[in-house]
This record gives C-alpha cells, structure tokens and sequence, in this order.
C-alpha cells in the first residue's frame, strides 16, 4: 500500500524527517497552510520551537484546520516540540504553546536543561522489535513526567517514557531524525498503514 | 547508561531545529519578550544593536552577563549572545551562564587578529560569520555548528547578505562539479581544508545550518534570502531599530515560513510603517566594513 506523509514544514528540521522517509520509499509532502492537509495518510510534526510552530500555525488558520483533521482520525507523529504539541497537559508556564491534546500525558518543556545538558544516549529499553539498543539524541528535550492508562510506553530512559503511543498518536522527546537509525520512522508508516 | 554530551551531533542539532526560523537581536528583557511572541526560534542576547555600535564606536564587547541573564531568565526559547573573535574567556563566561548558543561576531571589536577561538574546546555550540565556503569551512574546521552569512551588519541593506550566499552557492556548485585533483587546486586557493570539501561535494551543501544575516530589514529581504538557499535569518537592527518592532518581527517570521507565497508576503509587508533608514554599503570606508573583521 502506497502512503503520502506530510511533514509540518512552518518551521523546524522538517527536511530531516523528509529525507528519511523519502529513504523509507514513502510519498512525503511538506505541509505549511491548510490547503496542504489534502490527500495526506499521516503528518509529522518536527522538531524546532513549539511557541514559533504554535504562533506562525494560529495565524493562518493551520492549527485549527490541524486540530480537525486529528479528531477525524489523521495518524501524527511528533518529535520534540512536535511531542509537546500532541500532549494533552504542558504543565505551567507555557502560555505561548498551544497544544492539541491528542496524547494523555503531562510534559514539561526543557525539562532536562538547557542545551548544555543536551545528549545522546542508546536506549536499551524499548519496543521496536530488534535487540540493538535505539539511538536518542535529546536537544534541549521535554519531559514526559505522567502518562494517562491508555498510553502505551514504547521506550524509557532512564524510568522516563521517551516514546509513547495513544492510538493514532506517537510521540517521542528525542530527534530519530538525526540519526540513521530508522525504526521509529517504519513504525509510524506502519500505524499509518494500520499494520501495528 | 553512558550519555553523550557536547557532540557535534548535539550542537549542529541545536541549529537545525532553528531552521525556517528567525533569531532576534534584543537589548531588553523586554524585547526578548516581544520577539518571542513574534514567533522567533531564538534571541541573541547584546548590549547594543549593529546600527549602535556603528554609530558609537568605541570598542563593542560582550554583553553585561547581567542583561545576559535577564535575558536568559524572560523567554523560554534558546538565548544566543556574542563574542568578540577570538576572546575565548568571554564565551567561557557565556557557556558558564548557560546560553544555548555562542556566536563569535564580526560586529564586536575583534579581541584577536590571528586567531579564532578553538571551538571544539567547548560544550555550548557556536556560530561564526562567513563571506565565501572557504572562510565558512575555516570556521567549521574549528567547531562551528552552525554558519550565517556576514552581510554588512548594523546597515539595513540587504546587498552584503545577498552576494555572501550567491557567493556560497556558486562555489558549492562548483566543488560538486569537482574531480579530485580539482578540490586540492580549491583547497589551497580558498584555504578550505580538503576532508570539508569532500564532505560538501558530497553532500552538495555546507555539513552545517546556514542562515542569512547582515542587513536584513523587511519581510521581501528576508524571503529573499530563503529563495537563495538561507536555512533562516538572523536579524539584528532591522527590527528594534524601525518604527513597528511587534509588527515587522512577526511579519518577517512569516516570510521566512511562506517565503514562496508572494501573495502572503505581500499582505504581511502591508502598513508596516518605516524600516529602518540603511545605509549604502558603497559609501562605506573599508575600515567602517564589518565583515572584513577576521578572516
């Protein structure tokens, strides 16, 4: 079955998550204005800054035109910001992100520090089938301090859920997308395709 | 569990999350404010703005790291601040407050004719000003995460941007057409060295982020500069120093996300009032000229 995923491209490493799935033989297209949402299986929302994304997304009608086509089922995938924007609860102090609310679980931006306490680490603990440990690269990365009991943990670091799915919705704190490591990418098109 | 801090994986990261992006030079706590409601990926913490220091004169150096701080402590996005070419002590006291990017800045007074900081050395990534590949891979060479044109700073004139990145992009092209005794004959006329060369005729791009900065005033400069291959902008003067910060900062947010949209770029460009007045880079002395502060 032949899928078109979008990527959020409003700002962020889009082209990363472009590339690796255009690596993946999947039709990738960049999404920046509602009109864009047309004749796409699943979006990803980047990695950047969740108050630049939530600002330039409410001025042009994206957010809603967002918000809509994820309770009519559209399969998302955040990474980083893009994993603060489909959670349910921010916490305090982010008034200028507006979630969509997709993903039950409370998440504290910058939790880990600023960039100088950004890392890369290989996690052994996780979901994705084979034995080699997955590659996490954490920038200046949220965190995930409560998951509501329908969220499936699929990888933690150190006893956090890093990479957690509710349904049609994944998300992760950490950047696949700057690795070569692909796994979490084929899982997504899979839950796109309605394999897992 | 072994963790990984300070990698290049990390800091070129950092940059390209601000990529579509614009980062905001601010004064204030109360600008960084304003920009980050604007929708900047970023502010870059200084005392004072190009078009000041141009003014001034006198020696420009790092900011107070109490403005650094307030600055830090007011927005939740990444805080970049500056330091003068080669004070390495200057952004050992950045790294120590914690700012989440470094840039070593042609538009501070250079603390060191001969040499550039050893960027490596550190933790916190870094950004540095370049004219041509050359000098970007120089700076790349010496940890550079992340590269922005030099433009001519403090000037409100776009021309300086726009010949650094055509620049870039027609010796890109050119090291992409490249055979390997080609890139040694490029490598001794650029002084690039050659193992960044092999790495960009590979890639067919800089290994790093590229952003525009150094004269970027309006909406229309701004999407300029993303159609000539800029990864975002850096603007400095051009938004505190016109007469309509709030509204010029958001409407060169947009442009650089719907810079291929001219219909948008023309509805954000509307009614913004004066930009700031510029100056002609031609009429300029070669001692006034930023960009040629190191090498």
């Amino acid at each position: 079955m032949m899928v078109t995923i979008g990527v959020l491209a409003v700002q962020g490493d889009f082209e990363e998550h472009m590339a690796m799935l255009e690596t993946l033989g999947v039709e990738v297209k960049d999404v920046r204005l509602p009109r864009d949402l047309h004749g796409i299986d699943g979006i990803i929302l980047p990695g950047g800054e969740s108050t630049a994304m939530t600002t330039i997304m409410l001025r042009r009608g994206m957010w809603d035109a967002l918000k809509k086509a994820f309770e009519e089922g559209l399969p998302a995938y955040g990474t980083c910001a893009g994993s603060i924007l489909l959670a349910k609860d921010i916490g305090a102090g982010s008034d200028r992100v507006k979630p969509f609310g997709m993903i039950d679980m409370v998440i504290e931006r910058n939790a880990y520090g600023r960039q100088i306490a950004s890392r890369e680490v290989f996690l052994e603990e996780h979901e994705l089938g084979e034995d080699e440990p997955l590659h996490a690269v954490f920038i200046r990365a949220p965190r995930i301090v409560k998951v509501g009991p329908a969220v499936k943990v699929l990888a933690t670091y150190d006893g956090d859920p890093v990479l957690v799915r509710e349904g049609n919705f994944l998300a992760s704190t950490f950047h696949p997308e700057l690795t070569d490591d692909y796994r979490v990418h084929e899982y997504f098109v899979k839950m796109v395709k309605g394999e897992v | 569990m072994v963790e990984y801090y300070g990698t290049d994986r990390l800091k070129r990261g950092l940059a390209q999350m601000l990529k579509g992006g614009v980062i905001m030079d601010v004064t204030t706590p109360e600008q960084a404010v304003i920009a980050e409601e604007a929708g900047a990926v970023a502010v870059m913490a200084l005392e004072r703005v190009p078009a000041d220091i141009r003014k001034e004169g006198g020696v420009a150096r790092m900011a107070d790291p109490k403005i650094v701080e307030e600055i830090r402590d007011a927005v939740s996005i990444p805080v970049m601040a500056k330091v003068r070419i080669g004070h390495f002590t200057e952004a050992l006291i950045l790294q120590s407050l914690e700012v989440d990017f470094i840039d070593e800045s042609e538009v501070l007074t250079p603390a060191d004719e001969k040499y550039h900081i050893d960027k490596k050395e550190f933790a916190v990534p870094f950004v540095c000003g370049a004219r041509n590949l050359g000098e970007a891979l120089r700076r790349i060479a010496e940890g550079a995460a992340m590269i922005r044109t030099k433009g001519e700073a403090g000037t409100g004139n776009v021309v300086e941007a726009v010949k650094h990145m055509r620049t870039m992009n027609e010796q890109i092209k050119r090291v992409v057409l490249a055979d390997d005794e080609e890139l040694i004959v490029l490598a001794k006329e650029w002084g690039a060295p050659l193992y960044l060369l092999e790495e960009v005729r590979e890639l067919g791009r800089l290994p790093v982020v590229n952003f525009a900065a150094g004269g970027i005033a309006t909406p229309a400069d701004a999407a300029l500069m993303m159609w000539l291959g800029s990864d975002g902008v850096f603007v400095g003067s051009g938004i505190f120093k016109s007469n309509n910060p709030r509204e010029r900062a958001r409407a060169i947010v947009e442009a650089v996300t719907y810079w291929r949209e001219p219909e948008i770029l023309a509805e954000v460009s509307k009614g913004l009032g004066e930009a700031m007045k510029g100056i002609d880079v031609s009429k300029l002395s070669e001692e006034e000229l930023l960009q040629n502060r190191g090498w």
